[in-house]
């Protein structure tokens, strides 16, 4: 890794089961910090599986069983001690299907905020303003924060949540999949997003696009049946891949 | 160790939340199971032959020791067709009289007549408070002088007799009474339950609490009614010292039973309808189950559990057994929760029996059931066009 380059979360031969079923075999991998990677592979490969595992969201699947190390900061996220209430806190995480709350814009960017310490109303203005500009939604909504989220167009929706993610100011983003249910020009928004949202926020992006991948990503990991083929700069991903199956699913052989 | 994550800065007052979520839940889950231990166990004398509680009557009376043993009190129970005035519950008919009244009998219908307060010893103490001089300016001028809809109004009901009274107003106040009581206590049970096994409960116990509750939904209420009877009634004597064994607060506990399985499992299905991805969305933002829980969850089915309030309403305003046997069933037209109160149903169901068919008092009956019908029919309106529709809007947007 590059010199400029701070590691940020690290998987040491991390496995994953559901129940009997294995989903992840011995990943290792090193995601910079303040950098956007990406994750392609033919759906079923286990991408959702190992995003959910930095945030311990498969936490709240029956049965799920991993072993080895997911490093965030210098930190195991699966040691006893970690609180996974303050982990979540410091991942901001956005689906693939968007899920505002039903409530108000408004109270859905302060819903994160308003948990556990309580914020005089200026300080929430300020912070939901912020995240709104951040997500490049303000103008848009900015008239009717008092509104349902619910009447939102799908776009902004999902930039929505990505303004929710961003108001308790974490310090990774993990994106399942974030545009797969956006028309192009929503699309185009959210990657325009992520590309401004970089300098501040480490970001891990799942996408079953390649071009999305090879257009917003720094580094692309791909995955096949549960294992890394291969880690790199996405640009030696894309021209120049060392495995024979990263070469075969980028030029559109299978997958 | 600079672990970043070490800290857990959960406050106190939500792990006490989380933690009385789930004692409160259960208690209120193993209260319902309970009470078929208990009505097992006063069945039980039966088979067992107990030597000094052979039968469930005797059982009964010893439990009544603290009450005065008087025919009253166990009138509900030892029903007896042939008696003057059965459907007359007097709890008053315990003071002692002054003598100016002829057989029992019509002690009994006098003395629950507020028209003559005059007999009443004062020393006593037992008229209810609310008979107060507007009722008795009007009894003045006596039943048959009044029109039917100032009788209907009045705050008398006493349909057999000479001058027949129809008030209706302790019986509304009978259900107002009985029915708040029982919702009071009711909802707040059965929606936490419903959150336990929707968001807390594993999945074996789901399996387990959620059928059990939603089968007592259909358990015969007259058991739920000789149950209070029984045991409520001398809890809450013991407890509050009450003159009345059986009362209003007696009656919303028995309600409140029947209430308790309506208002869980329509609560816990528009609990389960709410989208999981909400609850994902949630607790990705750093939010505890607890708070995710009463933050999204509830208000996200608030329509849903709105709806299970209403009908949990409907069911104990339209429940007869229970509120026959356990309120004490007398049309007193007080406020108090600590004195006996009779419902619109109970009325309808302890005189239709022996109405005279096609009298004022018939008509009556039948007017009071309208009355209970419409209400109810408004009720399940209400919760069909305006919560359903409000719940489905909340997922699709507008
Ligand atoms: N909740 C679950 N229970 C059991 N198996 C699952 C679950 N979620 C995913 N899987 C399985 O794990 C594998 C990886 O899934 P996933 O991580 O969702 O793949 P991707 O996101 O790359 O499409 C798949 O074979 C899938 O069937
Ligand atoms: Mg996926």
């Amino acid at each position: 890794m590059a010199k400029d380059l701070q590691p940020k979360i690290e998987a040491h031969d991390f496995n994953f089961f559901y129940g009997q079923k294995q989903a992840l075999f011995d990943i290792n991998l090193t995601i910079p910090e303040r950098r956007v990677t990406a994750f392609i592979g033919p759906s079923g490969c286990g991408k959702s599986t190992f995003l959910r595992s930095i945030n311990r969201m498969n936490d709240l699947i029956e049965g799920t069983v991993i072993n080895g190390q997911m490093v965030v900061d210098g930190t195991n996220v699966y040691d006893k001690e970690v609180d996974v209430v303050t982990l979540r806190r410091r991942i901001g995480m956005v689906f693939q299907k968007s899920i505002p709350f039903p409530k108000s814009i408004y109270e859905n960017i302060t819903y994160g905020l308003t948990l556990n310490e309580s914020r005089t109303k200026a300080e929430l203005d300020e912070i939901v303003e912020f995240s709104l500009r951040r997500s490049a939604l303000w103008d848009e909504v900015k008239d009717r924060l008092n509104h349902s989220a619910l009447g939102m167009s799908g776009g902004q929706q999902q930039r929505l949540c990505i303004a929710r993610a961003i108001a308790i100011n974490p310090e990774i983003l993990l994106m399942d999949e974030p545009c797969s249910a956006l028309d192009p020009i929503s699309t185009a928004k959210v990657e325009e997003l992520i590309d401004e949202l970089k300098d501040t926020y480490t970001i891990v992006l799942v996408t079953h696009n390649m071009q999305q991948a090879g257009r917003v990503s720094d580094f692309t990991g791909f995955f096949l049946m549960g294992s890394l083929i291969e880690f790199d700069r996405t640009r030696t991903i894309f021209t120049s891949p060392s495995k024979k199956e990263t070469e075969d699913y980028i030029t559109g052989r299978f997958g | 160790m600079n672990n970043p994550f070490r800290t857990t800065r959960r406050n106190t007052g939500e792990l006490i939340a989380e933690w009385s979520i789930r004692a409160v839940a259960s208690l209120s889950i193993i209260v319902i199971f309970l009470i078929f231990v208990f009505v097992f166990r006063e069945a039980s004398t039966l088979f067992l032959g107990d030597s000094d509680e052979a039968t469930p009557q005797s059982a009964q009376v010893s439990q009544q020791d603290s009450a005065p043993p008087t025919a009253s009190t166990s009138e509900p129970e030892v029903y007896n067709p042939e008696a003057e005035e059965p459907e007359v519950y007097n709890p008053v008919a315990e003071a002692p009289s002054s003598g100016e009244e002829g057989a029992p009998g019509e002690f009994i219908y006098i003395a629950t007549n507020p028209a003559y307060p005059h007999i009443y010893n004062p020393s006593t103490g037992l008229i209810p408070p609310d008979i107060d001089a507007a009722s008795t300016e009007e009894d003045v001028v006596l039943g048959d002088t009044l029109s039917f809809t100032e009788n209907f109004f009045s705050s008398t009901w006493q349909p057999v007799g000479e001058v027949p009274k129809f008030g209706i107003v302790p019986l509304l106040i009978g259900t107002a009474k009985t029915t708040l009581i029982a919702i009071l206590i009711g909802a707040p049970l059965g929606i936490l339950a419903a959150l336990f096994v929707a968001f807390f409960a594993k999945p074996w116990i789901r399996e387990i609490v959620k059928p059990g509750i939603e089968l007592l939904a259909g358990f015969p209420s007259v058991v739920i009614g000789f149950f209070c009877l029984v045991s409520v009634a001398s809890w809450v004597q013991d407890i509050t010292g009450v003159p009345y064994r059986l009362n209003a607060i007696v009656g919303g506990i028995g309600l409140s039973l029947a209430v308790i399985p309506i208002v869980f499992s329509i609560a816990e299905d528009a609990l389960s309808a709410v989208p999981k991805t909400l609850r994902e969305a949630s607790l990705a933002l750093g939010s505890t189950e607890w708070q995710t829980a009463y933050r999204v969850m509830l208000p996200a089915a608030a329509p849903g559990v709105f709806a299970a309030v209403l009908l949990g309403i409907g069911r104990a305003f339209g429940e007869t057994m229970i509120a026959i046997m356990a309120t004490g069933n007398a049309p007193l037209s007080t406020f108090s929760p600590f004195e006996p109160a009779r419902t619109v149903a109970a009325t309808i169901g302890s005189e239709m029996g022996e109405v005279v068919w096609g009298s004022e008092h018939y008509g009556v009956l039948f007017l009071l059931g309208v009355l209970l019908f419409v209400f109810s029919f408004g009720l399940n309106a209400i919760t069909e066009l305006y919560v359903k529709t409000r719940f489905i809007k909340r997922f699709q947007g507008k």
